[in-house]
């Protein structure tokens, strides 16, 4: 199998021009709350996704957003709903976490682990409703650590559900390093409930795009649950704003204020012996230095390196390029006008 | 008297509950890096990082409970206790009552609670009525420094299990954390008493179940906890300006509830004003209801809260969140 790696390509830059239009909107104060992108992520997105099609069901987390862009869902919808718009995907109730497609059986959580379930339910109604059909979940490297994930890794093999495990390890949960909490190997604690599985690079969309497509063609053909675990980098670390990378990025504003107490703090007169201070200083600080690191260099930008591998001419692919733009502003033009449009609905309606 | 936020007050009280109780230790997702001056202080032992196991690491904390250690389990928000609730519910309420009184568990679950921020309606709920309808938990939601240090130091010395739960639109180091982002282009409404005010030298413990009385009036008394009580003291002052004189009542725990002051304020102003951030129906307003009906007492009763699933966007969060128009629509009608 090989996949259509200039229709990849488009689709895993929309995926970033998309996510990159809602970070606009959301610094400019148009988006209330967290804000969860997969920028850096679209290899393991586009990767997977392009082999599911209608009837075929996804469960995603808190960071969705691609995974909705990717099954079809209208950028504009997502973009309106991420604003609270009420004609957004969700009529504006749901945000960038909640997001719903029942037309696409797109279904997201904020509820870190719980795409795990959902995706084993969303494959018993595939099994039983419409055979051949597949189910997949998608989570971090953390979630693997929630007893819902690893129940339902085991569910999956019970019932031999057409279900694909996708894990983005990006080897962090907000500020903690996964490594440090997890024990044993993930692909091992997937093989011991029964879920085979494979680990690949997440930066390289067509190797992601070739092993998905096998563990999802096994899955359709009966032969029961799989687990993908790709790599990647995450420039803006959890979500935007996230405040170990604002200090990383601007010692002066958000790092010196936060010293003073901190030093106070570790020279306490009562408190652990010195060298458990010392120690944890030694963690706040390299953990601080994991977040001045994480940029996203061309090696592990997966929209980056298939645009280098791509086979067609340089005028093809300004003008492609030049169309996903356009649908983008597109998609963020309507949005604009719907908050407008909005303003005006919710003063009257002020309940 | 010192001046302190929300948010420090809290981690104030938190270092003098450690450095006075060796048995005191934190655990949660990301504490060393959410509680860094207090893992900078005492280190990785008692400042504990977990991993996204609630279910396990609350269940661990019972137990922790029950052989020695006073743990502070954090998860976070509130809304996550969902997945952990069997920790709560059928084992850190049920084992004192199960041993016939002869083992606690004392422990505090602490974490952030409330909306107004916009994250939606799996980020932001109330939950204490839900809670609190279990026997053998107690449930606190302070709404100023002052009582967010005094309760948590309760807490800790209590000697069953105790949720603490932080207003994340009061705490700054929440609101910057999950709202802002460290964003100058967006604003909250934020009640200033409850977010920054003068706390003791020294913590001392408040007795849970004993409300403060933030406003003595005549004609309506107005109940709640939270952010829901600061706004409805802004709602007091608007109706005393129509010659409406409402008291406000800030319970402070919700449990156990302090039906007696409820109860004795009532008695005299023959009408009861419900303000609840929590779900409307078979939480703490409903139980407010039945309070009078207990005491004998017939009043006038209204409620303000939540009822449904609160709306990401922020313009219906805030019609569907108790706020002032809502609250003195209430009130007038009540007058009627
Ligand atoms: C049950 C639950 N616990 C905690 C959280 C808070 N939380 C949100 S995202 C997150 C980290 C998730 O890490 P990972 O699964 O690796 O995904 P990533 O965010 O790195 O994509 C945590 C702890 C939550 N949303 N749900």
């Amino acid at each position: 199998m090989k996949p259509d790696s200039v229709a990849l390509y488009r689709k895993m830059l929309t995926c970033r021009r998309v996510e990159e239009a809602i970070a606009g909107l959301w610094y400019e104060g148009r988006i209330s709350g967290e804000m969860h992108l997969g920028i850096g992520e679209e290899g393991i997105n586009a990767g997977v996704l392009d082999h599911l099609g209608d009837g075929d069901a996804v469960a995603l987390d808190h960071r969705g957003t691609a995974g909705m862009v990717l099954r079809g869902v209208d950028p504009a919808a997502i973009v309106k709903e991420c604003m609270g718009s009420v004609d957004g995907l969700c009529c504006g109730n749901g945000g960038h976490m909640h997001l719903f497609s029942k037309q696409h059986l797109a279904a997201s959580s904020g509820i870190v682990g719980a795409a795990g379930p959902a995706a084993c339910g969303f494959a018993l109604a595939a099994q039983q409703l419409r055979p051949g059909t597949v189910a997949v979940a998608f989570f971090g490297e953390g979630a693997m650590n929630q007893g819902m994930l690893m129940e339902a890794m085991n569910l999956a093999t019970a019932w031999d559900l057409p279900v694909l495990f996708v894990c983005r390890d990006n080897g962090m949960a907000i500020t903690t390093a996964s490594a440090s909490v997890t024990g044993g190997d993930l692909q091992m604690r997937a093989r011991g409930l029964g879920v085979s599985g494979r680990s690949v690079d997440g930066a390289d969309a067509e190797m992601v795009w070739r092993v998905a497509g096998e563990l999802i063609d096994r899955a359709r053909r009966g032969r029961g649950p799989a687990f993908l675990r790709a790599t990647c980098t995450r420039p803006e670390g959890h979500f935007l704003g996230d405040p170990l990378v604002r200090m990383a990025r601007s010692p002066l504003a958000q790092l010196k204020p936060r010293l003073g107490p901190l030093v106070a703090a570790a020279r306490s007169a009562e408190g652990a012996p010195m060298a458990q201070r010392v120690a944890s200083l030694g963690k706040i600080t390299s953990m601080l230095g994991r977040a001045v690191r994480t940029e996203l260099g061309p090696a592990h930008d997966p929209v980056r390196r298939l645009r280098k591998r791509l086979t067609i001419t340089s005028e093809a692919l300004v003008k492609l390029e030049h169309e996903v733009e356009g649908i983008v502003k597109d998609a963020v033009d309507k949005a604009l006008t719907s908050e407008t449009a909005n303003e005006k609905e919710s003063s009257r309606c002020g309940k | 008297m010192r001046e302190m936020t929300y948010a420090q007050a809290i981690e104030d009280a938190l270092a003098q509950a450690m450095t006075s109780d060796e048995r005191v230790v934190i655990f949660g997702e990301d504490v060393q890096a959410l509680r860094m001056n207090l893992f900078a202080r005492f280190g990785k032992h008692r400042v504990r990082q977990t991993p996204i196991s609630e279910s396990a690491f609350l269940g661990a904390a019972v137990a922790a409970a029950m052989a020695g250690l006073r743990p502070v389990a954090e998860l976070i928000m509130i809304d996550f206790v969902a997945v952990a609730a069997d920790a709560l519910i059928n084992h850190a309420a049920k084992i004192e009552a199960f041993s016939g009184g002869r083992w606690q568990v004392p422990m505090v679950v602490r974490a952030g609670c409330g909306g107004g921020y916009g994250d939606g309606g799996q980020h932001e709920q109330a939950l204490w009525g839900w809670l609190a309808h279990i026997p053998g938990i107690k449930v606190v939601a302070p709404s100023t420094p002052a009582d967010a240090g005094g309760l948590l130091t309760a807490a800790i010395a209590d000697d069953g299990p105790v949720v603490f739960l932080e207003h994340q639109l009061l705490s700054e180091d929440w609101l910057d954390y999950l709202g802002s982002g460290g964003r100058s282009t967006v604003s909250y409404d934020i009640p200033v008493g409850g977010r920054q005010g003068e706390v003791p030298d020294r913590w001392v413990p408040i007795k849970f179940g004993e409300a403060a009385v933030r406003r003595r009036g005549s004609d309506l008394t107005m109940a709640g906890v939270g952010v829901g009580i600061h706004r409805a003291a802004e709602a007091a002052e608007v109706l005393s300006r129509e010659g409406i004189s409402a008291s406000v009542l800030d319970l402070r725990s919700v449990a156990p509830l302090d039906c007696n002051t409820v109860a004795g304020d009532v008695a005299r102003t023959g009408r009861l004003l419900v303000v609840d951030e929590d779900y409307r129906d078979f939480g703490l307003s409903g139980e407010l209801a039945a309070t009078l009906l207990e005491a004998g007492l017939t009043a006038r009763y209204a409620r303000v809260a939540v009822e449904g699933t609160i709306p990401f966007d922020p313009v219906r969060e805030r019609a569907a969140l108790p706020n002032i128009e809502r609250i003195t629509a209430a009130a007038r009608n009540l007058m009627k």
